[in-house]
């Protein structure tokens, strides 16, 4: 059952200057996967993520979705091809309301320009935001904000703000969706919630994810596969129990020194 | 509040057409439509001193919309404005020259000013802040350098007569008449500015201004909507200036100086940065208040504080210290100006008198 990945990143470093922030790292997402990255602070997740995003571009190796090569397509293409994101600290448009900025995410399948923008009722361009008014509105069902829809974004609260930036993403109708700690400062009560949505979005929308997450609980109770990044490099990666029983893991956990991190190009000088 | 929502109870839509129009409520639509109907009347008062200052207001209004999507809506600063509108005034000036009726010259004069503007706005799309500021500080002395020397369009220093804009023979060449013409270009551009803000061009570009990382991941080329933002703006500005020329029939180089540009910028922070009609606010607050200064002076005159400050001589300077003071005054205290005022008027009175 050898299907073609949704994603592949295949031997992608990212260096800036002297800073390795990712080194050699593999992997392939399945559709249909709910596919999880941990790892300490500053090992290189979001580096990865924003490399799948387009906001970098590896130093070397090649990122494919569906079997095309985007290593170097700008980030708003990708919108197209379907691949949405969220963002660890909140980027939200704060002027907005709570509905726009969910409009906002429908850019993509809009085609009403400003020309039979600014002329609303001929041409169609009413019709088209009315259409797409209803799925939006869709969303803002199934995330429950619907008594915010006409608040400014700016002045919610966090963990409202990141069910609107997760809206937002949905909104794309994306087939790959890169959420960036998802839960993060949020209360038992909230993430309970927002891991009700991910799995939703992963079941019953039929999206596959790739989320980031420091909640261990959350993590192992809800990925299907786990990829563990340390220092930049892949430490492991497989199903969330046998990442947690790998020894490289928990050593990376606890601070421990370890011979998979010890790189033989770090004596040399570097060329 | 800025968050708070001027629906009133019992006021429930029943469909998503009802919940995207322009206006909030049925009320404020009507409100709307008879402030339209009240102008219409406005000639007929005969007062053509008003008349000529609401004439004012409705060219600069545009030309500040026009700089309100650059600046408040997109985020793109730019101290060129005037120059833009001088575009407009010497392209529709040009036109009529070269035979083509007013009544097209005006929109023509609109796009040429938008092709001048993309010239300038496509390498600005790339800048931001400060050196956008400078990038189009330079565009205003080019621009204004140009007007100088290129004799065959402005007619050089000597400055360029034009033709009053006329109809199938009727001339709009009063007060009284041109009034309506520009009313109804006012109505035009401005709902056309509405119809804009509630669809995918216009989020995008407030998208660009609030957040450009995550605009770009929704989709959003950002060099794109800059370069539109920059020819959207160019556009409202030809139009105000084409408008301009053919009210005052004459058309000097001096006119589009970098203080008319500064004066722009202070409508629309006096009117409110993001806001449509606010533009119009600070428009006309920018016409009356010179008129106020007059007035308060003569009604000095005379008097003892006029004695101790020479009011009647000084009080052009006084015009502009109150220009400066009022950008000062609204920066500090009402940033998200006039509209922003009247918003909270309305919502006072909306609960009055419990407003607590």
């Amino acid at each position: 059952m050898q299907t073609t990945p949704m994603l592949e990143a295949a031997h992608v470093s990212l260096r800036f200057g002297g800073v390795r922030a990712l080194t050699d790292v593999s992997f392939a997402v399945r559709p249909g996967e709910l596919f999880s990255i941990i790892g300490p602070n500053g090992a290189g997740k979001t580096s990865m993520v924003n490399c799948i995003s387009g906001r970098y571009r590896p130093t070397e190796g090649s990122i494919s979705f569906e079997g095309a090569d985007i290593t170097s397509l700008r980030p708003n293409a990708r919108a197209g091809l379907g691949i949405g994101r969220t963002f660890q600290n909140l980027a939200l448009f704060g002027h907005m309301t709570v509905l726009d900025n969910i409009m906002v995410g429908r850019h993509h399948l809009l085609k009403h320009g400003f020309l039979t923008g600014m002329v609303y009722w001929l041409g169609g361009a009413q019709k088209e935001e009315l259409r797409h008014r209803r799925e939006v509105e869709d969303i803002i069902d199934f995330l429950e904000i619907q008594h915010v829809r006409k608040a400014q974004a700016g002045t919610l609260s966090y963990g409202l703000r990141k069910r609107v930036e997760l809206a937002r993403a949905v909104a794309l109708r994306p087939k790959l969706i890169l959420l960036d700690e998802p839960m993060a400062g949020m209360n038992l009560e909230e993430k309970e919630d927002m891991a009700r949505f991910i799995i939703d979005l992963n079941e019953e929308w039929g999206m596959t994810v790739i989320m980031i997450e420091h909640d261990m609980g959350v993590v192992m109770d809800i990925s299907h596969r786990v990829m563990v990044l340390d220092f930049g490099k892949k430490i492991a990666e497989g199903a969330p129990d046998e990442v947690m029983a790998n020894e490289h893991v928990r050593r990376a956990y606890l601070g421990e020194a370890d011979e998979v991190l010890v790189d033989p190009d770090e004596a040399a000088p570097v060329s | 509040m800025a968050g708070i929502s001027l629906t009133p109870c019992g006021d429930f839509r029943e469909s998503y057409r009802a919940d995207t129009t322009i206006f909030p409520t049925r009320l404020s639509r009507a409100f709307a439509i008879a402030a339209v109907g009240l102008a219409c009347l406005a000639p007929l008062t005969g007062d053509r001193y008003m008349l000529s200052l609401l004439i004012q207001s409705g060219y600069l209004g545009i030309a500040a919309l026009g700089l309100n999507v650059l600046v408040g809506f997109t985020g793109q600063i730019s101290i060129g404005h005037a120059a833009f509108f001088g575009v407009g005034a010497f392209s529709s000036a040009f036109l009529v020259e070269h035979g083509v009726p007013v009544f097209f010259a005006i929109p023509l004069a609109g796009i040429m000013t938008t092709a001048v503007g993309m010239v300038f706005g496509l390498p600005a799309a790339r800048l931001k802040g400060l050196y956008l500021a400078i990038a189009t500080l330079a565009a205003q002395f080019i621009i204004e350098d140009f007007f100088a020397r290129a004799r065959w369009f402005t007619g050089g220093v000597a400055g360029r007569v034009t033709e009053p804009f006329s109809v199938f023979g009727f001339r709009f060449d009063t007060n009284e008449t041109y009034f309506y013409v520009v009313l109804a270009y006012v109505v035009l551009m401005f709902v056309s500015a509405a119809n804009l803000m509630r669809t995918r061009d216009g989020r995008a570009l407030i998208a660009v201004r609030d957040h450009y990382l995550s605009a770009e991941m929704m989709g959003i080329n950002l060099t794109y909507y800059r370069t539109l933002s920059f020819g959207i703006s160019s556009f409202y500005a030809g139009i105000g200036g084409a408008l301009y020329a053919h009210y005052l029939l004459f058309v000097s180089v001096e006119a589009f100086n970098i203080l008319f540009s500064i004066q722009f910028l202070a409508m629309i922070i006096i009117g409110g940065l993001g806001s449509v009609m606010g533009s119009l606010m600070g428009a006309v607050f920018m016409t009356m208040l010179p008129e106020i200064v007059q007035w308060l002076a003569d009604g000095l005159a005379g008097s003892p504080i006029d004695r101790a400050l020479g009011l009647g001589s000084a009080v052009s300077y006084l015009r502009e210290m109150t220009i400066g003071a009022a950008i000062v005054l609204f920066l500090i205290f009402e940033p998200d100006g006039l509209a922003r005022r009247w918003r909270l008027i309305k919502a006072y009175w909306k609960l009055y008198p419990f407003s607590h």
